[in-house]
């Protein structure tokens, strides 16, 4: 199907069979939980539960527990919730982008990307509903029927546009992936013995049986859920943008938003994809999947993204000072002098120059230094949307309003909250199912034109090829 | 038919038909031993059958889901026979009379159903105008205090009236028979009526005396006049004729002796323009003192001077009057402060139309001023001294006397009404250890205050909402006092009291009536009866037969010593170099007697904007020299007593000095006052017998730690954002009425252009009316008066001194206040700081009802809306709490409940309790948490008001609606109405203003506001060095 250089190098490395990637994969599924597994897992759950509590505690008494006030009606939890939309970007790029674009690499770590998107979606939809001042009532937020006359949602409000773009988002994201994980599931459901991981396993997987119509089906299917998720990558994030830019608060009411929130998005979410990843490949030994020429293409597209981002602080700045209005040229000079200097650095530190280190061959492809940087990267992308937030509603029109914010135990501890639901949701996914995409991975073993060792057609539940090396039984 | 279906049976029994059988025929799972279980009737005693048991969980299952579901109905009863022209959901209003020690106002009280839920100004009466006070709108959530005794008490025991009076007359009577004295210590008494009971008392004991104190004295005014005039008295005062105003201490729109009474004739010389009849003339106002006061904040010219200078200004001031005037000069320490010959030019020029007043308790400095103001002929035009007024009537000498004769044990009984020395005075603390020593003490205290819980016996006397009485501001001027409501705790007018207690009936009703019929009704004319009059005085709430005579020209000659006060003033007034202290009165709450209000509580101080607590204000060089910042604690000392508290740095204070206000540190007033703040009188001194709120050896030194003052605006300058304050000189206002405006355009293809022009909008129709609002930034004086009435219009909770800091809130509306600040417009970060001595602007703040609202684009659910009258409005019940429109107002009006506020023990204030409850307004919902909420431009009033018109088949008058906020403002700064009828007042201010000095608060981003502000405009002259400053801060 595709033509493949001779001078490529080898996406999968090791000389890795086909029989090697199931068991490579599937080994992590069908085992006992390790040691560093149980001890992560654990760790979660019970920041979960503590955040569950904390989470539960702000419904219980009101929003009063944050430390927001009458000038800065959003501080963390807005903040949180663009944070985590953004980083579950990465996933859909990978994914659909990618994959339109030919990106074969891109197959060793999609899956682990969709499944990161949607417990970040997830994530970011737990702060809409938590910073609701009365979030029993949410779904009037939805268009639906009802018996309360003509109530309708507010169509011009972007918090409406941001439920629809969450929503489809996260629908399609989840299918997608859901969809890519059936070959696999099925690959698992053959191998399993147990009645239970074969009853669940063989439901899950849809009744897959390998013909090669139903291959062609899923190939189409990719393609088409790709067409669709692409505008979604660059939908969404625009959408989320508009709560701020089509607003009057000086700060917030750019037209650059929309593509710089973007590019921002790509930007922390490839970071996230890192950080998950380099962890995983450990863990997991997948050092042969998950090579350091993936580490440094994403490392490349955090260097781009985050160079759009810095391009995109400065062209404020600029439009700041040429547009001549007096309320937006203070909030620029407020943000990078006023009493949120420090947030202000953080980012422009975090974001603008850390990643510019990717530059060097040597640190771009030194495992250490992308996890550190990406955990900067992170920080310095959650610190964009403080800024954006918070410095530029603490001193806004009127003088007279003017407030600092202070967060609480309860701004943090909902925070952390998240992470405990994302690390519980991301570790259950890690367990039980398989964290690469098998089948894609195979049709990418064969990446160069030589021919492939007889072995590699080995059938998945035969006996392992013991220590198989590339090429080595070319004829 | 034959049947040919077979019969089989069951059993034997079923064959024999026993009766056993039959009877249990139908009964499924037969019970066979029912008697036997050991709770025969109970659910889960043996004999109840599956199917009761499946009811009784079926109905235990529905009624506790619908028990969750369903909120309860609690204590609804319609009325079995309804009162005569009482309706439910239609208020009524009666004319009655607000008194608070010496503090008074004409009022309407508005009731529902019976009970009393909010007051407002008395248009009738000559002497408040209609005006309001904070306190005087606040007073009516005293009524429903839930911390005031319910009955009298001896003790700590609570016991009945009849023992009560018998024990008391007993009492009395062996005292009086001893021939001990008996003590009746009032503040200032306003009422007639209430004297003449006094005065029976007296006549039942002769050894009765009566002596009136002042927590905020004036008796040295009483004094000085005394020794001018030969008249004991306070003159009345009339700002409205005064071309130049000099104040010297005296916080006459806020504090000083009546400022309701001087508000808005002051106003009246401050409006220009079409607010002013077309008028381009304004009054000139100097203002020289300590603190940065509220009437200070309103000066054209204002000199921080320290309280050691205080009499040497006015010496001087004398001095150079004198000497263009021809008056005999005093000898007086030199003074070199600003603004000094100016004002004496000004004053000189301005003669016969010029007026003097100086805060001072000192009767050397207001021999004085009296001097000065009879050598400018201010008697008989700015100053009436025939027709006094009554607001402090304190004898400091007589207190004092009775304070060492309670000491010496010469006084056998001494009874306390509406006086709480021990708290309020400064030899509290002595009077406090020899009181228990009184044989017979008792206070009529509605509470166990520090006084009352010191006497043997408590007598409470109802709220004046309760009560019967009268009053006479001015002489006069008299108004009455009618109850609104039954006394709601076992109270008794403390005229009753002394009735029962002379052995007189004790209906003060009656008493009252024929205490008028006797001596008011003969001064009336026109009516065929006294009851005729005594109607009519009970529906206008006011009788004013000396209304309208004109102050006798020349009428007071000065006679007083001159050479001697200037002696006097020569040997106290010396210049110091240490810290001095100025106490002074808080706008708020005054003397503290109101203090366990928490809508005063919370209501910022005018100028600091600070709340729930008193500090030490210092200027910002002082504070550097003591190295302290804002919220360090210091301790004040004056000598051997001290006050330790947080430090606000003050722009405008007079450096070394401290002031400290009083009326804070309440121990024994209620919950929401205790321990605010601290007690600062008894820093007070007293000199020759008078109480003097100054310290010329105060100690400041810094304590260690810190303690957070809450405050609701802590950025104290506009940022040189003219497009949020516009502000002009006199000078260039004359030549162009639009001076000072801010126009600005935004440049497009075509050129620059207004923009206004450029919107995205199609506009609302507003066919039928656009209420709309003016506020005239140059009569707004900063008072406060129209946050508490819209707070208590508008059900609006407090939030406590933690949410302040919190910067948490809910006033619908606030003033903003803004400083003037040094550096260039360029200098961003030099704005933020305030001028050493700063120029301010207040600027009351409310939801604008933008038209093209920026709230309402963002509301996901369509909770906030737009209105075809022009009014944003908002629905709590649609409303889930994203936030968003709060975010995304330019003006930060939106206000969230961050909490549940009412029924939660943690906001204690009032609304967690019946009693406390009964102040809120029906018509108006108790918002839930997690809604927003902000200003409606009292829709509920704007919709009664069309419905009474559409009843009578008629268009809302013009001026007819009113919100809460314009009609309790005393200076008619507010002034609302519908911009689409022409007759309205509104209409008429803007349809010549808005080329003039009518502006939007950030017209340039086009939300186009329903509210419009007047430029400000300061009678300052231009000289070169103030000009450069006042562009840079403009």
């Amino acid at each position: 199907m595709h033509v493949t250089s001779a001078v490529r190098t080898p996406l999968v490395t090791g000389g890795k069979t086909y029989a090697d990637v199931t068991e490579d994969v599937s080994r992590q599924v069908e085992g006992r939980p390790t040691r560093e597994w149980t001890i992560a897992f654990t760790i979660s759950v019970i920041v979960l539960l503590y955040g569950t509590a904390c989470v539960f505690w702000t419904w219980w008494e009101g929003l009063g527990v944050w430390g927001l006030n009458k000038t800065i009606g959003w501080a963390w939890d807005i903040t949180n919730f663009v944070w985590w939309v953004g980083i579950g970007h990465a996933g859909t790029l990978i994914s659909a982008i990618l994959l339109l674009f030919r990106q074969k690499w891109r197959t060793a770590v999609n899956r682990a990307a969709e499944a990161m998107t949607i417990f970040a979606v997830i994530c970011a939809a737990s702060f809409i509903l938590m910073h609701m001042g009365r979030p029993w009532l949410a779904y009037w937020a939805l268009p639906l029927p009802n018996t309360w006359g003509s109530l309708w949602v507010n169509f011009k409000s972007p918090l409406v546009w941001d439920v629809f773009a969450i929503s489809t988002y996260f629908t399609v994201s989840l299918v997608f992936w859901y969809m890519g994980l059936i070959p696999d599931l099925a690959t698992i459901r053959d191998r399993a013995r147990s009645k239970v991981s074969r009853y669940i396993y063989g439901a899950l997987s849809m009744g897959w049986n390998g013909s090669a119509k139903t291959w062609a089906r899923y190939e189409y299917m990719s393609l088409i859920l790709a067409g669709l998720s692409t505008p979604l990558v660059l939908s969404v994030h625009t959408i989320v943008s508009f709560d701020f830019a089509t607003s009057v608060i000086p700060g917030w009411h750019t037209t650059i938003f929309p593509p710089y929130f973007v590019a921002g998005a790509i930007f922390s979410g490839f970071a996230m994809v890192q950080n998950l990843m380099l962890i995983i490949r450990v863990v997991f030994k997948l050092e042969d999947y998950i090579t350091v020429e993936h580490i440094e293409s994403m490392n490349k597209v955090i260097t781009l993204t985050g160079s759009i981002v810095g391009v995109a602080y400065l062209t404020e700045f600029f439009i700041a000072w040429y547009s001549q209005v007096e309320f937006e040229s203070y909030a620029f000079i407020n943000r990078a002098t006023g009493p949120y200097w420090w947030a202000y650095w953080a980012m422009m530190t975090c974001n603008v120059i850390s990643p510019q280190l990717f530059w060097s061959r040597t640190i771009r492809r030194s495992v250490v230094w992308t996890f550190t940087l990406s955990v900067v990267v992170n920080i310095g992308m959650w610190f964009e949307r403080f800024v954006i937030i918070v410095t530029s509603l603490h001193r806004d029109y009127l003088p007279s309003s003017w407030a600092m914010f202070h967060p609480t135990l309860f701004d943090i501890s909902d925070y952390i909250f998240s992470f405990g639901l994302f690390f519980t949701l991301f570790l259950l996914f890690a367990k039980f199912l398989p964290v690469v995409n098998m089948a894609e991975v195979k049709a990418i073993i064969k990446s160069s034109s030589e021919k492939l060792p007889k072995s590699v057609s080995g059938v998945a539940k035969g006996e392992r090829v013991t220590n198989p090396a590339f090429n080595k039984n070319v004829e | 038919m034959e049947n040919t279906n077979k019969r089989y049976w069951k059993g034997v029994e079923e064959l024999r038909n026993d009766p056993a059988f039959v009877k249990n025929a139908n009964s499924e799972f037969a019970n066979p031993d029912a008697n036997s279980a050991s709770d025969p009737d109970g659910l889960f005693g043996g004999n109840t059958q599956r199917r009761d048991f499946l009811k009784a969980m079926g109905f235990s299952v529905a009624a506790v889901s619908l028990a969750a579901c369903e909120a309860p109905v609690r204590k609804a009863t319609t009325y079995l026979n309804k009162p005569e022209r009482t309706f439910p959901t239609i208020s009524d209003y009666y004319a009655s009379t607000y008194v608070d020690r010496g503090d008074y106002a004409s009022i309407l009280v508005e009731t529902r159903e019976g009970r009393p839920i909010k007051v407002e100004g008395n248009p009738s009466s000559s002497v408040t105008f209609g005006g309001t006070t904070a306190r005087a709108q606040a007073s009516v959530l005293s009524l429903y205090d839930i911390d005031k005794l319910n009955g009298p008490r001896r003790g700590d025991a609570a016991i009945d009236w009849p023992t009560v009076d018998r024990e008391i007359v007993n009492q009395l009577n062996s005292v009086a028979s001893r021939g001990g004295a008996i003590r009746i210590v009032s503040s200032t008494v306003l009422s007639p009526t209430t004297k003449a009971v006094i005065a029976d008392f007296v006549a039942r004991y002769p050894t009765a005396r009566h002596i009136m104190y002042d927590a905020n004295s004036a008796f040295g005014i009483i004094q000085a006049n005394q020794l001018s005039f030969g008249r004991p008295v306070i003159p009345s005062y009339d700002f409205s004729r005064a071309q130049t105003i000099v104040s010297i201490n005296a916080d006459f729109l806020g504090t000083w002796i009546a400022p309701l009474e001087h508000a808005k004739p002051y106003a009246l010389t401050r409006k220009v323009g079409a607010i002013g009849n077309g008028k381009k003339e304004m009054s000139r106002h100097y203002q020289f003192e300590t603190g940065m006061s509220m009437t200070g904040a309103n000066a054209d010219y204002r000199t921080a001077i320290k309280p050691s200078q205080e009499g040497l200004v006015v010496a001087a001031l004398y001095n150079r009057v004198a000497a263009k005037l021809g008056g005999t000069s005093i000898s007086a320490p030199a003074v070199n402060v600003a603004n000094l010959d100016k004002a004496a030019n000004d004053l000189v020029q301005a003669r016969g139309r010029a007026l003097v007043v100086a805060g001072s308790n000192d009767p050397n400095i207001q021999v004085v001023v009296n001097a000065l103001n009879s050598l400018l002929g201010s008697y008989g035009t700015t100053i009436d001294l025939n027709t006094p007024v009554n607001y402090r009537q304190g004898n400091d000498q007589q207190f004092n006397a009775f304070v060492d004769d309670v000491k010496g044990g010469r006084v056998g009984a001494v009874m306390f009404f509406a006086a709480n020395p021990v708290y309020d005075h400064p030899r509290g603390a002595e009077l406090a250890q020899a009181l228990p020593r009184v044989a017979l003490s008792l206070s009529f205290a509605d509470r166990a205050d520090e006084t009352a819980s010191l006497c043997k016996y408590i007598t409470p006397a109802p709220h004046f909402l309760e009560c019967w009485g009268d009053a006479e501001p001015r002489q006069g001027f008299y108004s009455l006092m009618q109850p609104a409501i039954t006394h709601i705790f076992k109270t008794r007018q403390f005229e009753s009291s002394l009735l029962t207690w002379a052995g007189r009936p004790n209906d003060y009703q009656t008493y009252l009536k024929n205490y008028w019929r006797t001596n008011y009704y003969p001064q009336a004319s026109g009516f065929d009866s006294f009851d005729a009059f005594w109607i009519k005085a009970l529906n206008d709430g006011v009788f004013e037969p000396n209304k309208g005579r004109a102050a006798a020209a020349g009428g007071a000659t000065f006679a007083g010593n001159l050479a001697q006060a200037a002696t006097g003033i020569a040997q106290r007034y010396k210049p110091t170099e240490g810290m001095e202290l100025a106490l002074y009165e808080s706008v708020n709450l005054g003397t503290g007697s109101m203090a366990n209000n928490p809508w005063l509580q919370e209501v910022p101080d005018p100028v600091s904007k600070a709340c729930w607590d008193n500090y030490a204000a210092v200027s910002q060089k002082t504070a550097n020299d003591l190295g302290v910042q804002q919220n360090d604690l210091v301790t004040v000392t004056v000598n051997d007593k001290s006050v330790e508290l947080p430090v606000l740095i003050q722009p405008g204070q007079a450096d070394n000095t401290v002031s400290i206000a009083i009326g804070y540190g309440r121990e024994k007033a209620g919950k929401s006052a205790n321990n605010v703040g601290k007690n600062a009188y008894p820093l007070a001194g007293i000199v020759n017998g008078h109480v003097v709120f100054a310290a010329f050896n105060a100690k400041v030194e810094k304590a260690g730690g810190t303690h957070e003052i809450a405050q609701t605006q802590t950025h104290d300058t506009v940022m040189g954002r003219r497009a949020v304050v516009q502000e002009a000189k006199l000078a260039d206002y004359q030549k162009n009425p639009m001076a000072g405006r801010y126009l600005p355009k935004v440049e497009t293809s075509e050129g620059p252009t207004d923009p206004t022009n450029i919107t995205l909008w199609h506009g609302y129709g507003k066919p039928n009316h656009s209420w709309g609002m003016v506020i005239d930034l140059n009569s707004c004086i900063g008072c406060n008066a129209c946050v508490v009435g819209c707070i208590s219009e508008n059900n609006i909770q407090v939030v406590g001194r933690e949410e302040v800091i919190n910067r948490r809130e809910m006033h619908w509306i606030r003033i903003d206040r803004y400083y003037s600040s040094d550096a260039e417009a360029e200098d961003v970060k030099g704005l933020e700081t305030a001028s050493a001595n700063p120029e301010v602007t207040f600027q009351p703040m409310l939801c604008q009802h933008c038209s093209n609202a920026p709230c309402e684009t963002v509301c996901p659910v369509l909770a906030t809306t737009h209105s075809t009258e022009g009014l944003n409005q908002m629905t709590y019940n649609r409303c889930i709490g994203t936030r968003y429109c709060a975010n995304n107002c330019p003006y930060k009006v939106r206000r969230f409940n961050w909490w549940k506020y009412f029924d939660n023990d943690n906001f204690d204030y009032h609304f967690n309790n019946d009693l406390g409850k009964m102040v809120l307004n029906p018509d108006v919902t108790v918002r839930s948490r997690g809604v927003i909420e902000k200003c409606s431009f009292c829709v509920q009033r704007i919709q009664e008001g069309k419905l009474t018109a559409k009843k009578e088949r008629r268009r809302p008058l013009p001026d007819e609606i009113q919100s809460a906020c314009a009609q309790a403002c005393p200076t008619n700064a507010i002034i609302f109405g519908d911009m689409n009828n022409p007759e309205s007042t509104i209409s008429q201010i803007l349809e010549k203003e808005t080329t003039g000095r009518a502006f939007h608060v950030l017209e340039e981003i086009n939300v186009r506001p329903q509210i419009s502000y007047l430029t400000k405009i300061r009678n300052k002259d231009q000289v070169p060095q103030q000009e450069t400053r006042q562009e840079s801060q403009v």
